[in-house]
């Protein structure tokens, strides 16, 4: 076991070192000098000059990307050129948000979706299952930028219970209605997609485990229902376990739009108002780092995963 | 049980007669045949990529024509506007119809590219495996590394926005997912006895390729790929909605959403509707590719 987690880690470092060099390289994908977007479009050839020496962008593109990357690694990403702001702090101050929206989500999924695909999966051909598959596919289909502007509709202009968009304060109190208010309609639309996903999952994992031969074994000895069920859940878990972990590296970095709309602001609302703004240096920031927590995430559940189950464990 | 035998039981008696009647697409004709869900929602599909090939004959309305005296009228408005008018004025349904054209384009387009790159760069990664496969296949896994919204949204947000640029994004987005199904599809194939016996044959590595590998890798890759343009449609829709795709005033549902997100005070139903485009066309093209991907499944 031990062997595998460090093959794992080991495995992740030249992922992770790609990513890096992807956003990195994202700078010129820009049209034109990446200086020309600090800079006023008359400014005469030295200013530029001078620029781009303060910024190393004189020296060959390797040299500039191991300096970027020995300044990322110790924590400092920049300044906004919006506000002028380090880029660290921006983050910070916004990534609690986002990952307090993504748990959140991916909670409330898992309850919604683990009940209605193991219903399905034991039901599995039934009109019930259909119905169940049918919520799914609805779930995977909707798009979540336009569930969050009906939500909106709904609750904030006709029935007038619920805040369209912000929040109530800088911390986040959870004792506090006033707070808890701004999170109910972010949680519920960012929570359909995974609930598609996590409730197919779980109804193909019962249904396939409901038909083992255990359950016959189980059944054959007398266990009421109940108590086969429960022998089934306990088997189809860990998969499920694996899909819920994923969605939430997936939330992570997915949850721009729906940010945006509900001004909600954590990581996402950051990064699309650094696009708005042509903000390299924040939106650079801030992918690599939902970049790398996707990467961390995906790792975690493997390792995680083949510790409950080594049979899974990959090469 | 005893129904669950007797269910079992008719089709069998009928799959018995199958394989020396139909051949393999035939097989599969036959059970799509008797799949309404996917007949329903594919009809629909086909209904909703004609509106959009001919938005040009079908809109009632110039889908530019902007009028400050009518600005987001509801629905039916002078039995003239059938799904109202939006925050400049303009015809709707027109707007939706010639916007169908460019969100299918943007959610299509990519799609076959992808497949076409991706799949290419998988059969070769698969078929040739060692090194090629390890280079190719390694930095693949570096674009997997990011959630496909947060590529899609990087690459464009860099490159500036617009049409082109975000269709070139979410091309990038879907070649790795593509070029590991078509990989994973060739190594399997790779590795069966027919393949084997006809380069055993001295047959050159081309034609092996053509005949026996492409046939069999091409069923997993397509299927996979119509599951891509569902998620295609609502990317491209989604960065056209954070203003890094199709720019005004051209019509796209996403970007139509965006803009009227500012009237939902005053005319909700209307600015609803890009969106109820969206997930409507979404529905169907995953129910399809459902259907699809059933129906080809030669184990059931």
């Amino acid at each position: 076991m031990f062997g595998y987690v460090i093959r794992r880690l080991i495995a992740a470092i030249p992922i992770a070192l790609g990513v890096s060099m992807i956003c990195y390289l994202l700078v010129y994908l820009a049209p034109g000098d990446p200086v020309q977007t600090l800079l006023p479009p008359d400014a005469d050839a030295e200013t530029v000059d001078r620029l781009k020496r303060l910024y190393g962008l004189d020296r060959p593109l390797p040299v500039q990307y191991i300096e970027w990357l020995g300044r990322v690694v110790s924590g400092d990403f920049g300044r906004s050129i919006a506000n002028g702001r380090p880029v660290i702090e921006e983050i910070q101050r916004s990534l609690g948000n986002t990952v307090l929206l993504a748990t959140l989500s991916v909670l409330v999924a898992f309850s919604i979706a683990f009940v209605l695909g193991t219903i399905a999966g034991r039901k599995a051909g039934t009109w019930l299952d259909r119905v169940v598959t049918g919520v799914a596919v609805l779930g995977v289909s909707v798009p979540n930028y336009w569930l969050a502007i009906v939500l909106i509709i709904i609750f904030s202009v006709e029935l007038m219970i619920l805040p369209s968009s912000g929040t109530a304060g800088e911390r986040f109190d959870p004792t506090s209605w006033e707070h808890i208010q701004y999170l109910i309609l972010p949680v519920i639309t960012l929570s359909m997609i995974p609930v598609g996903i996590i409730a197919r999952t779980t109804r193909s994992a019962i249904s396939e485990v409901m038909n083992q031969d255990f359950v016959v074994t189980l059944r054959a000895n007398g266990l009421p229902e109940w108590r086969v069920l429960k022998h089934a859940i306990k088997n189809a878990l860990p998969p499920v376990l694996a899909v819920m972990g994923l969605q939430f590296g997936t939330l992570m970095g997915g949850s721009i739009l729906v940010e945006t709309v509900f001004a909600w602001p954590g990581s996402g609302y950051l990064l699309s108002k650094a696009i708005l703004t042509r903000d390299v240096p924040v939106l650079q920031g801030t992918i690599l780092v939902l970049a790398m927590i996707f990467v961390v995430t995906n790792l975690a559940v493997d390792l995680i995963q083949s510790t409950l189950d080594p049979r899974i464990r990959r090469g | 049980m005893s129904t669950a035998v007797s269910d079992t039981a008719a089709p069998d008696a009928a799959e018995l007669a199958l394989p020396t009647q139909r051949g393999y697409w035939g097989t599969v004709g036959y059970r799509l045949r008797y799949d309404h869900v996917t007949l329903f929602f594919g009809a629909l599909l086909l209904l909703i990529i004609l509106a959009a090939v001919a938005a040009p004959l079908l809109a009632p309305f110039d889908p530019y024509q902007e009028s400050i005296i009518r600005r987001l009228k509801p629905p039916g408005y002078q039995d003239r506007y059938w799904l109202g008018t939006d925050e400049l004025g303009r015809d709707m349904l027109s707007r939706l119809l010639h916007g169908g054209r460019i969100t299918l384009t943007m959610g299509i387009l990519p799609v076959i590219i992808a497949t076409l790159i991706g799949g290419s760069l998988g059969v070769l990664a698969g078929f040739a495996g060692g090194v090629v496969n390890m280079s190719i296949m390694r930095v693949m896994d570096v674009f997997y590394a990011f959630p496909s919204v947060l590529l899609a949204v990087a690459i464009s947000g860099a490159m500036g926005g617009g049409a082109v640029n975000g269709m070139i994004a979410l091309t990038l987005v879907f070649i790795p997912p593509l070029c590991r199904v078509a990989e994973t599809a060739t190594t399997q194939v790779r590795n069966l006895d027919f393949v084997d016996a006809a380069r055993a044959t001295g047959a050159p590595m081309h034609l092996v390729v053509r005949h026996h590998v492409i046939g069999n890798v091409l069923g997993p890759i397509l299927i996979y790929a119509s599951s891509l343009v569902s998620v295609a449609i609502i990317l491209a829709s989604g960065l056209s909605f954070l203003g890094l795709g199709v720019k005004p005033p051209d019509p796209d549902w996403g970007l139509m959403l965006n803009a009227l997100r500012q009237a939902i005070y005053v005319s909700p139903l209307v600015a609803a509707m890009p969106g109820i485009a969206i997930l409507i066309t979404s529905i169907s093209m995953n129910l399809v590719s459902d259907g699809l991907r059933a129906a080809m499944d030669v184990r059931s």
